[in-house]
């Protein structure tokens, strides 16, 4: 029999993430973003402040799986839920997790003006190219060509126009103070989006603006691939529309940074 | 405490303001604009929380995340805004959450005009959104009583954690009357353990309209037809005006029953023996006081700014047990109380 | 004691401002009250007017087809409520824009020339308060003290300066009457 030995827990379920079994399909990275999400709320110890929106659509249930207090908006309104939250409640720490129809289609609007006028929330934006819970329709960042159920012979950009690039606009408007686009096709990827949303979380408890983390994601059941076949098509074509990198960061946020 | 003269409009953000709301969320639109431009001076100055929103919708949405925090909130507009805050509302009231709206309704359909009208009451006290819901509506008819109706709408949106709304219309949002307000105290927020605030100490809590289990779904309505039964039971409100010898009985709410009063007196000098049945809460509606009162009338007459809505509901309430007239205007105009003595005289003698 | 009062002129003639004073008078000395401005999109040069109520008892409706009392700044006003004014009522008319006589004779008309008189003192927008003078020296439906206590009352700080002219432009419109000239 071999010694008893002290061993180091080098790995385990976040404090923040419930211990269940998500709905979500084999291969998506929802369940990453989650999980990435969770291990920050745990290293800023904020579980007991912060309350999460989910939104409409395939992370809907997300409320499920990250424990924290939790809403759910109607479609594409969870911005102005966060504004109402964080206006009465400076002290929280307020997020949106949000799709591509419900963040840039239907709830632009909400996302803009929360944006312009710099409310201290931060967005988890989750953009796939397709609508995933309403069986893989457009959205408002499907690409040029991309066959979806409501593009079936491929985005004609002359009938459904062009993709929402949702980092490059949202940077344009002075309350935003960090928007970054990451993704999680990889190790070294997750690694960098955990930063980021660390930074952005940050960035409102700073009471600096209005924060957002874009996620290039996947959808390999409506794309109609293997897990592994989606994150290569996501590498080859999404990421030439969808650019990753820092699109706006706020003096005071780099300022922030530095001291950190 | 001294009356003070105020403007309709203002007296409602002020009696929000000492009813101890917390935050206010709206998008300006005529005839209620004076409420968000009040709400915008006094509320920060008062350390409460205030955002011209970017539309109705998303007012509406901030007052259903405000309202998940445990806040006493408000929001106000007129008809096509009260129409988008549809969605919102039917979320609030499947979540349980307080929210006070209130509705200046003006003239439609459409873009319609800016002048009183009642023409939204079908989308008030009936749901208005999708889904089995029912709003407890108040309908003021004097700016006192608007006032005072703002400050019950606030108790009772916390006792059923039920959206709550006050029927207004131009009218009564842009005339001024003297008003009696109470103290301003500090906002206090009773128990609620429901509240999105951070699970400190506490499992965590979730609140959301999404049950996608049919049965869970049929529970959370059953609680919801439970709550408005006890509404049903409690809170019905009305007037009766010189009810007691009149041989014709009129029916209306709000500004409607305002001219009404002056149109009664008017008609008693002529010798027509008239009464004002005035239901304060249109939701629920007070069918049983309604049906005691027409019987000891001969015949009713419903007189609202719209094409004959409540008189479904004072047909609910008399059925066929008396006869019924009507005497309606649409599109923003206001009948003048001579006006409506002529529809009282014309009912009396149709056979 | 109950009167209906319409005051009536352009937008920016102060009709919707005399009839809050005349408001703020009745609610001083009791009485039960009500105000109501006609409403518009226009913002400026529209026509406006505003209906007061002063009752000794609850305001019923706040909207009348045939005032006790009706003052007229403008012709519009003038050919619009002269044949409403109640039979016995008075008609206040600001003879500087309108020229025309009154054709009722089972009305009191009061002809004030209230551009001119306020001009002299001053200010032409003071042609509203001329006007109340000139109903108060006639009837005095409310004291005129009690109307330069709303005038003290109810004007905004930024605006103090217009107070002792109004006071003046209001005995100047009782004085008229009173002297005829």
């Amino acid at each position: 029999m071999s010694e008893a030995k002290e061993e180091k827990i080098v790995f385990q379920r976040p404090k923040a993430l419930c211990d269940v079994v998500t709905h979500y399909c084999p291969g998506c990275l929802h369940g990453v973003v989650h999980r990435v999400i969770a291990e920050v709320i745990d290293d800023l110890g904020i579980q007991e402040i912060t309350v999460g929106i989910a939104p409409v659509g395939c992370s809907v249930l997300a409320y499920n799986y990250i424990a924290t207090d939790f809403a759910e908006a109607a479609h594409g309104r969870a911005p102005a839920m966060a504004t109402g939250m964080k206006r009465v409640h400076p002290e929280l720490v307020v997020f949106t997790y949000q799709g591509d129809g419900d963040l840039a289609a239907i709830g632009t609007n909400e996302l803009i003006h929360a944006a312009t006028r710099g409310e201290n929330i931060t967005t988890i934006f989750i953009n796939n190219a397709i609508y995933g819970m309403t069986g893989g329709q457009m959205a408002p960042t499907t690409l040029p060509g991309q066959v979806t159920t409501s593009t079936p012979r491929g985005r004609d950009t002359k009938l459904a126009g062009f993709p929402v690039r949702v980092c490059e606009l949202v940077s344009t408007l002075e309350g935003s103070a960090y928007i970054v686009r990451r993704s999680a096709y990889n190790p070294s990827e997750i690694r960098k989006l955990k930063a980021a949303i660390k930074t952005a979380f940050q960035v409102q408890m700073a009471g600096l603006g209005y924060s957002l983390v874009e996620v290039v994601s996947n959808c390999p059941t409506n794309w109609g691939m293997t897990p592994l076949e989606s994150l290569k098509w996501l590498q080859e074509n999404m990421l030439a529309y969808y650019p990753l990198g820092d699109y706006k960061v706020k003096d005071s946020v780099k300022e922030l940074m530095a001291k950190k | 405490m001294a009356k003070v003269l105020m403007k309709g409009n203002e007296a409602i953000a002020e009696a929000a303001i000492r009813a101890g709301c917390e935050a206010y969320f709206g998008y300006p639109i005529t005839p209620q604009s004076e409420v968000l431009e009040y709400m915008s001076a006094r509320m920060p100055e008062l350390g409460r929380a205030f955002v011209q929103a970017e539309s109705e919708l998303g007012a509406v949405n901030m007052v259903y995340g405000a309202a998940c925090t445990g806040a006493r909130v408000m929001t106000t507009t007129s008809s096509p805004g009260f129409s988008l805050m549809q969605e919102g509302l039917s979320y609030i009231a499947c979540s349980e959450v307080p929210a006070v709206a209130v509705n200046v309704m003006r003239g439609g359909p459409g873009l319609g005009n800016i002048q009183p009208s009642q023409a939204d009451y079908f989308q008030m006290t009936k749901g208005g959104g999708h889904g089995d819901y029912s709003p407890i509506v108040l309908a003021p008819s004097t700016v006192q009583e608007a006032v005072d109706l703002v400050i019950l709408a606030f108790d009772l949106a916390d006792k059923y954690r039920q959206p709550v709304y006050i029927i207004a219309d131009g009218m009564l949002g842009q005339m001024m009357e003297p008003v009696e307000l109470p103290e301003l105290k500090p906002p206090q927020r009773p128990e609620r353990p429901w509240a999105l605030t951070g699970a400190k100490g506490r499992p965590r809590n979730i609140i959301t309209s999404l049950q996608l289990d049919p049965p869970t779904l049929e529970k959370v309505n059953l609680r919801l037809q439970e709550t408005y039964k006890r509404i049903r039971e409690n809170e019905q409100r009305y007037e009766e005006y010189m009810t007691d010898d009149a041989d014709l009985l009129v029916v209306a709410y709000g500004t409607a029953a305002r001219i009404v009063k002056t149109a009664i007196v008017k008609a008693r000098r002529d010798g027509l023996t008239a009464g004002l049945f005035r239901p304060i809460t249109v939701n629920p509606y007070p069918y049983d006081a309604l049906r005691r009162a027409a019987e000891k009338a001969k015949r009713l007459l419903v007189v609202e700014l719209s094409a004959g809505q409540m008189l479904e509901d004072v047909r609910l309430a008399v059925m066929d047990k008396r006869p019924i007239h009507f005497f309606g205007k649409m599109g923003g105009v206001v009948p003048m109380p001579e006006d409506v003595v002529d529809a009282m005289k014309k009912a009396m003698a149709e056979a | 004691m109950h009167e209906e009062v319409i005051i009536s002129g352009f937008g920016g003639q102060g009709a919707l401002f005399a009839g809050q004073l005349l408001t703020y008078a009745g609610l001083y000395e009791g009485r039960q009250v009500s105000w109501i401005p006609s409403y518009g999109p226009e913002m400026r040069g529209g026509t406006a007017h505003c209906t007061v109520i002063l009752s000794d008892e609850p305001v019923g409706s706040p909207i009348v087809r045939n005032p006790t009392i009706a003052i007229v700044l403008n012709p519009a006003s003038m050919d619009k409520y002269e044949p409403l004014v109640a039979p016995g009522g008075i008609l206040v008319v600001n003879t500087s824009l309108v020229r025309r006589p009154a054709q009722r004779s089972d009305i009191t008309v009061v002809r004030v020339p209230a551009n001119d008189l306020a001009h002299e003192l001053g200010n032409v927008r003071m042609a509203n308060v001329v006007l109340l003078g000139a109903l108060l020296a006639t009837k005095p439906i409310v004291s005129p003290d009690s109307v330069k206590r709303a005038m003290e009352e109810e004007i905004p700080a930024h605006r103090k300066h217009i107070i002792e002219p109004n006071k003046r432009a209001l005995e100047r419109g009782m004085q008229y009457v009173a002297e005829g000239r």
